[in-house]
């Protein structure tokens, strides 16, 4: 009986694979790990010269990327940082109650076939590579929109935000600012959505039973228990915006001021663009420094991402 | 009132006034004003959303079909001087661009895929909830949050420390790109293992099957098609990244067919190519045929392509999930 014999085989044979397979699986585990300090590791050596090399040198490369206007490193990352932070948050700021809505439209408003349509569409939002948003912002939005800002610069210009004139063609933070919203927008409303619909309906029916509007049910059930998860989901937003290169890169005039003037061609620059604008004509010391600037950009979203990963832990606890 | 008063004449209970809690009509119809107006901005948002989906699609299908013919998708850029045409009747194409593409992001499915379903392996089938696990699936969240120019730099500084200083290859591009798969592909490969019943494990451990085969012929096939298409997606994000392939595959005008040595170009980055160019040059005495805007034309022409293969990409990866679902009680 020769089917007899294999079984009786199997187990040593079946032991070594057993236990290569469980050595493979936790090595995997902790790939992730050493992955994670391999990305700071090798961007802190290929920066090290920054820091530890000849700093005339340094400053040299500095002011020649700057156009003499600093030649410290603090000075060229903290305008970028300043720009990144500024077009990111408004960004934010356009998205949050849109894709709230969208996303309250999908679980509370929208017949249950519509809703599902909705979702797909959500998520084809997503899946467009930026490059296409960049080409979509640079050739048709920047166009388009000038008449709005204009508009916005003419009569609400005593706003400082909002200091005419509006450039035209509009390459500036505020059209930035509109395209990054639109990149963003899926990912606040595909989790808030998720998370809105994870509602307990008996608290709903309870605000529901005491005559609540469905506005007033919204309020009362839904938004208190999806607080936590719409934090979250902006704040992965945010992180989103902040790494974002190719959309500003195509469509952004770059300078490298403090300015707010959001209608305005060159004020501000965000990290991931100049590294990518700055990268093909750099030099080995240049591109040092945008590595540097790299490791700062990586630094802020993990310590954004790590963040808004911690408040859904919390809360799902 | 009459029941009140009678309540009252019988046990002495106090009296009611159930008339002050009625609502005034004035305080009804603001929150029914309310009410409206909050529908109609949540319709309002959904509507302002459409806008720009309809407006990317439609332009680019609109001035993509212009130049999408059969000569774009099989002739590369060599040989394209200015706005003039080839020899081969086209203005250049973007075969190179595709076969780029598509061996940089194989190469990416041949790093990412496996580590990503062992790692998945190892926090649903090993790791009960330990310490160690829970600070992985945490990593593995924040590092989908890890920007793609990141990804792109890591993999430069990587091949340069490693390889010496100006490697540029595809399979730099390979190891940008499956940096920014891999946590996609380890929380959907997640997500699918945990849907698959315990009875399933158990019956097979309970038979003396050891726990790497019940792993791989009996945890693993039945969440296949949840993997299967879990991957697909991730293919699909990192299939449209540009900014880390600027930095490490770079940018040529030829067919380059090896992974692992010179540049490579891919659909994305010849879109920002072609759009960085502006215009073309036509000598003053040029025919007609002579187009000075054929470089926004390519990039639009190519921005179809790619948003085609990205569609499609997540048109299968739904459709797998969707087919082949595992049946799991609720």
């Amino acid at each position: 009986m020769s089917s007899q014999d294999t079984p009786v085989m199997q187990p040593a044979g079946g032991k070594t694979a057993d236990k290569v397979f469980k050595g493979i699986a936790y090595a995997c585990g902790i790939l992730i790990l050493v992955v994670l300090a391999a990305v700071f590791l090798f961007l802190f050596f290929r920066a090290w010269p920054l820091i530890g090399g000849d700093q005339s040198a340094n400053s040299a490369t500095i002011s020649s990327f700057t156009g003499g206007k600093t030649n410290s490193f603090w000075g060229y990352v903290l305008p970028l940082l300043f720009g990144t932070v500024l077009v990111s948050i408004l960004a934010l700021l356009i998205a949050f109650f849109i894709s709230i809505g969208i996303a309250l439209f999908i679980s509370h408003y929208a017949p249950k076939k519509i809703a599902t349509g909705l979702s797909y569409v959500v998520d084809l939002l997503a899946a467009i590579p930026s490059v296409i948003y960049g080409l979509w912002g640079g050739l048709i939005l920047v166009p388009a929109i000038y008449p709005f800002w204009n508009w916005v610069a003419t009569y609400l210009g005593w706003i400082p935000l909002f200091a005419g004139p509006a450039a035209n063609p509009q390459r500036t933070v505020a059209t930035v600012a509109v395209v990054l919203a639109v990149m963003v927008l899926p990912i606040i409303t595909s989790m808030s959505r998720d998370i809105f619909l994870q509602t307990p309906t008996l608290q709903q029916e309870a605000a529901y039973g005491l005559g609540a509007t469905k506005w007033e049910m919204i309020k009362l059930a839904v938004i208190p228990f999806g607080k936590s998860g719409i934090v979250s989901a902006s704040m992965l937003a945010l992180g989103r915006a902040l790494g974002e290169t190719m959309a500003v890169l195509m469509i952004l005039s770059p300078g490298l001021t403090y300015s707010i003037k959001l209608l305005q061609a060159s004020q501000n620059q965000t990290i991931a663009a100049n590294i990518a604008a700055q990268y093909p004509e750099a030099n080995d010391l240049g591109v040092s420094t945008l590595i540097g600037t790299g490791l700062i950009l990586f630094l802020i979203t993990f310590v954004v991402n790590y963040a808004a990963r911690k408040i859904t832990e919390k809360a799902s606890v | 009132m009459a029941e009140a008063t009678k309540k009252k004449n019988l046990d002495g209970a106090p009296v009611i006034d159930f008339d002050k809690f009625r609502p005034t009509r004035s305080s009804e119809n603001s929150r029914k004003r309310k009410d409206l107006f909050m529908t109609g901005l949540i319709g309002l948002a959904f509507v302002i959303a459409c806008i720009p989906l309809v407006s990317v699609l439609w332009t680019t299908i609109v001035n993509g079909l212009k130049r999408l013919n059969l000569n774009f998708l099989s002739y590369n850029m060599t040989g394209v001087v200015g706005g003039n045409p080839t020899p081969s009747g086209g203005y250049g194409g973007v075969v190179h661009a595709i076969i780029g593409t598509l061996e940089i992001t194989g190469g990416a499915m041949v790093i990412s895929i496996p580590i990503g379903i062992m790692c998945a392996v190892y926090l649903v089938e090993y790791a009960h909830g330990g310490k160690l696990a829970m600070t992985i699936s945490l990593l593995v969240d924040v590092m989908s949050g890890i920007p793609s120019i990141v990804a792109g730099l890591f993999a430069f500084s990587m091949f340069t420390i490693v390889f010496g200083p100006g490697t540029i290859n595809g399979i730099e591009g390979s190891v940008a790109l499956s940096l920014l798969m891999l946590p996609t592909v380890v929380k959907s490969c997640e997500e699918m293992l945990k849907i698959v019943p315990n009875d399933l494990r158990e019956a097979s451990l309970a038979l003396g099957v050891t726990k790497q085969r019940t792993i791989t012929k009996i945890v693993l096939r039945t969440a296949l098609p949840g993997i299967v298409s879990g991957c697909i997606l991730a293919i699909a994000r990192v299939i449209g990244e540009t900014a880390p392939l600027l930095m490490t595959a770079g940018y040529i005008s030829s067919t380059n067919v090896n992974l692992f040595s010179g540049q490579m170009t891919t659909l994305p980055v010849f879109v920002y190519q072609e759009y960085s160019k502006l215009n073309a040059n036509c000598p003053v005495h040029a025919t007609s045929a002579c187009v000075p805007t054929i470089p926004m034309e390519r990039a639009w022409a190519a921005a179809l392509v790619l948003i085609i293969i990205v569609l499609v990409l997540n048109l299968i990866g739904r459709l797998v999930a969707k087919v082949f679902a595992v049946k799991t009680e609720r």
